[in-house]
């Protein structure tokens, strides 16, 4: 057991290094069309954890009807879902440096492409909740034990949507549907507690009756365990993940201009270097 | 489902509504997966007894129409065949963003039903009144509209587009004690129009409550000497453009009916193609005339916006010369 878990965090912090790297690629190929570099940092160890240790998946087919389900509702954040896609084996590595580029599948908010791994279009903020109970009623009624993941920004939870579907989870028994929450902080024009302050995120959605937990979005050991632990809770089930917009590079930890920016080749070797080093730790 | 004389005339006295209730419940004896989703209004849609014969096919979602429309896409997505239900107002503009990503960007098959669109509800004012949602849908790439005649069309339309599993927006108008238009079976086909009466002088495009009414006003007409052809756009999206070419071939005004505001919806829709004819007739719109006015019950409100037989009759005389 103790052994497996090692293992698997190995194989998380490998896909969360490669994550990274991935997204600095694609950032550099978006050129001056700039792309949501922070957002998509904030939320890399989450995605990595998922992609390469919880979601079930079958490699040569992305419509396998037992897999399970992720949906990115913070779409903007994209770099991260087309880098752990390509790292699972359903986005061509040649085909992530079309990002943003005319006629692309990849464009800079996901575009539905289940051949991909993309199961919805999202990227007008609020929506993904509502679709994720959609998919967990379908396993419910049809008798089929795939989960259903969705990332949520804080910023996005200013969306009233977002509450009307956290309202409804709990009362449709959905324990089959996981929602992180990405903590960062930040939203577009600056902090959530300036623009909206979100308050306490876990006591507000333990109040609409979800099973809740917060912890550090960056910490795989305690991610991991979180997600090997809360499988059998009966309960739809929210991670608030505190995060760092911008984590792993110097130049874009908690530095807000990196929400939609342009990643120049200076900053792109910069950030190799520093991925490097992180990895050689 | 028996459509026969009885069942035409008990659907319609109770009117549109009551009648979707019927036809889902026939509906789920037939499709295996169809689901129905409402939002607190299962008995304004006569859907009590859909909601107590197959609870496995019913999802409540409370007063909450934008996550209506994403659970309803979230179970489309599972090929499940969904239909959600709300009234007209709340199905349409509250959550079309919502209908914009899922079912017009995505083409997600969801159909959705607007209970007591146009004028019916005045009495409740134009919260409730809905006068806008053809404009709003029609504006968004992929989405089907259909505008049922009567209550036997309904259960028609209600079929058609739950079979064809396309994204689709049903608008249900008039009240109950609905004017019968159909007397018998018919084919209905999502897009083809069908007329219902000849005549060489005029036509006459008309879409839900307003089909009967046109039907009585060219009786008017014909008295007055005027020859009106009446067509039921029960499609208003795809719109019939051959129906409109062969018109403004025959025919020397077109008039539009509809309990609609005559910006954006079926008189803008035969516009658009009219406008590509060479020397097309002069087009008549009639219908709400782009205003939020004084309300009151359904027939103050056909009155006061000159949508009853004697005014559209009135109003096509005066624009009408030959």
């Amino acid at each position: 057991m103790i052994e497996s878990s090692t293992e698997n965090l190995k194989k998380i912090k490998k896909f969360a290094a490669d994550l990274r790297k991935n997204i600095l690629d694609m950032a550099l190929s978006a050129g001056a069309n700039s792309s949501h570099f922070g957002g998509a940092l904030s939320i890399a160890d989450i995605v990595a954890t998922l992609f390469s240790t919880q979601i079930k998946y079958n490699k040569k087919n992305p419509l396998w009807e037992d897999r399970d389900r992720f949906i990115l509702s913070k779409g903007h954040a994209c770099l991260a879902y087309y880098s752990a896609l390509s790292l699972i084996g359903y986005i061509e590595k040649e085909k992530l440096k079309t990002f943003e580029s005319n006629d692309t599948e990849l464009l800079g908010h996901p575009i539905i492409n289940k051949n991909l791994g993309i199961e919805f279009s999202t990227g007008s903020l609020g929506m993904g909740l509502s679709l994720g109970i959609g998919l967990a009623l379908a396993a419910k009624k049809r008798k089929k034990d795939f989960k259903v993941f969705v990332v949520l920004g804080d910023g996005e939870c200013n969306e009233g949507s977002i509450w009307e579907a956290a309202m409804a989870a709990p009362n449709l028994k959905l324990d089959n549907l996981n929602v992180i929450i990405d903590r960062n902080g930040h939203q577009q024009t600056g902090l959530n507690k300036d623009i909206m302050d979100l308050g306490d995120l876990k006591a507000k959605w333990s109040s609409f009756n979800w099973h809740t937990t917060e912890l550090n979005g960056h910490n795989i050991f305690e991610i991991y365990n979180y997600f090997e632990n809360s499988k059998n809770i009966n309960k739809p089930k929210l991670l608030v993940a505190n995060t760092i917009k911008g984590k792993g590079f110097s130049f874009s930890e908690d530095n807000n201009t990196w929400h939609h920016n342009v990643l120049s080749k200076t900053m792109y070797e910069k950030g190799i270097e520093e991925l490097k080093n992180q990895n050689d730790n | 489902m028996i459509i026969n004389e009885k069942n035409i005339k008990i659907w319609s006295t109770v009117g549109p509504r009551a009648t979707l209730g019927i036809a889902a419940l026939n509906l789920a004896e037939e499709i295996k997966d169809l689901i129905v989703l409402t939002c607190d209004v299962s008995t304004s849609a006569g859907l009590d007894r859909f909601r107590k014969t197959y609870p496995e096919k019913f999802i409540e979602l409370g007063i909450a129409e934008q996550n209506l429309i994403g659970v309803a896409s979230g179970l489309a997505s599972e090929n499940f065949n969904v239909v959600t239900t709300t009234f007209a107002p709340f199905q349409t503009i509250r959550c079309a963003e919502q209908i914009k990503v899922n079912l017009g960007y995505m083409k997600l098959n969801v159909c959705m039903v607007g209970i007591a669109s146009g004028l019916v509800l005045g009495a409740l004012g134009y919260t409730h009144c809905c006068i806008e949602d053809v404009g709003v849908m029609r504006s968004i790439p992929g989405i089907s509209i259909v505008s049922p005649a009567d209550s036997l069309e309904t259960v028609k339309a209600l079929q058609a587009v739950v079979k064809s599993k396309i994204p689709a927006y049903i608008r249900l108008t008039g009240g109950s004690n609905n004017p019968i238009v159909y007397r018998e079976d018919y084919d209905f086909i999502i897009g083809k129009s069908i007329q219902l009466k000849s005549g060489k002088d005029i036509t006459i495009f008309c879409t839900g409550a307003t089909v009967n009414t046109a039907l009585e006003a060219s009786l008017i007409l014909k008295d007055k000497g005027i020859s009106a052809a009446v067509i039921n756009m029960h499609t208003i999206k795809p719109i019939d453009e051959n129906a409109v070419n062969n018109a403004c071939k025959n025919t020397n005004l077109i008039v539009t009916v509809e309990e609609h505001n005559i910006i954006g919806g079926l008189g803008s829709a035969v516009s658009e193609c009219k406008s590509k004819i060479d020397k097309s007739p002069k087009q008549l719109f009639l219908g709400v005339k782009d205003i939020y006015g004084k309300c009151g019950d359904y027939k103050f409100m056909l009155d006061k916006h000159r949508l009853t037989k004697q005014k559209i009759a009135e109003d096509i005389i005066l624009n009408y010369k030959k």
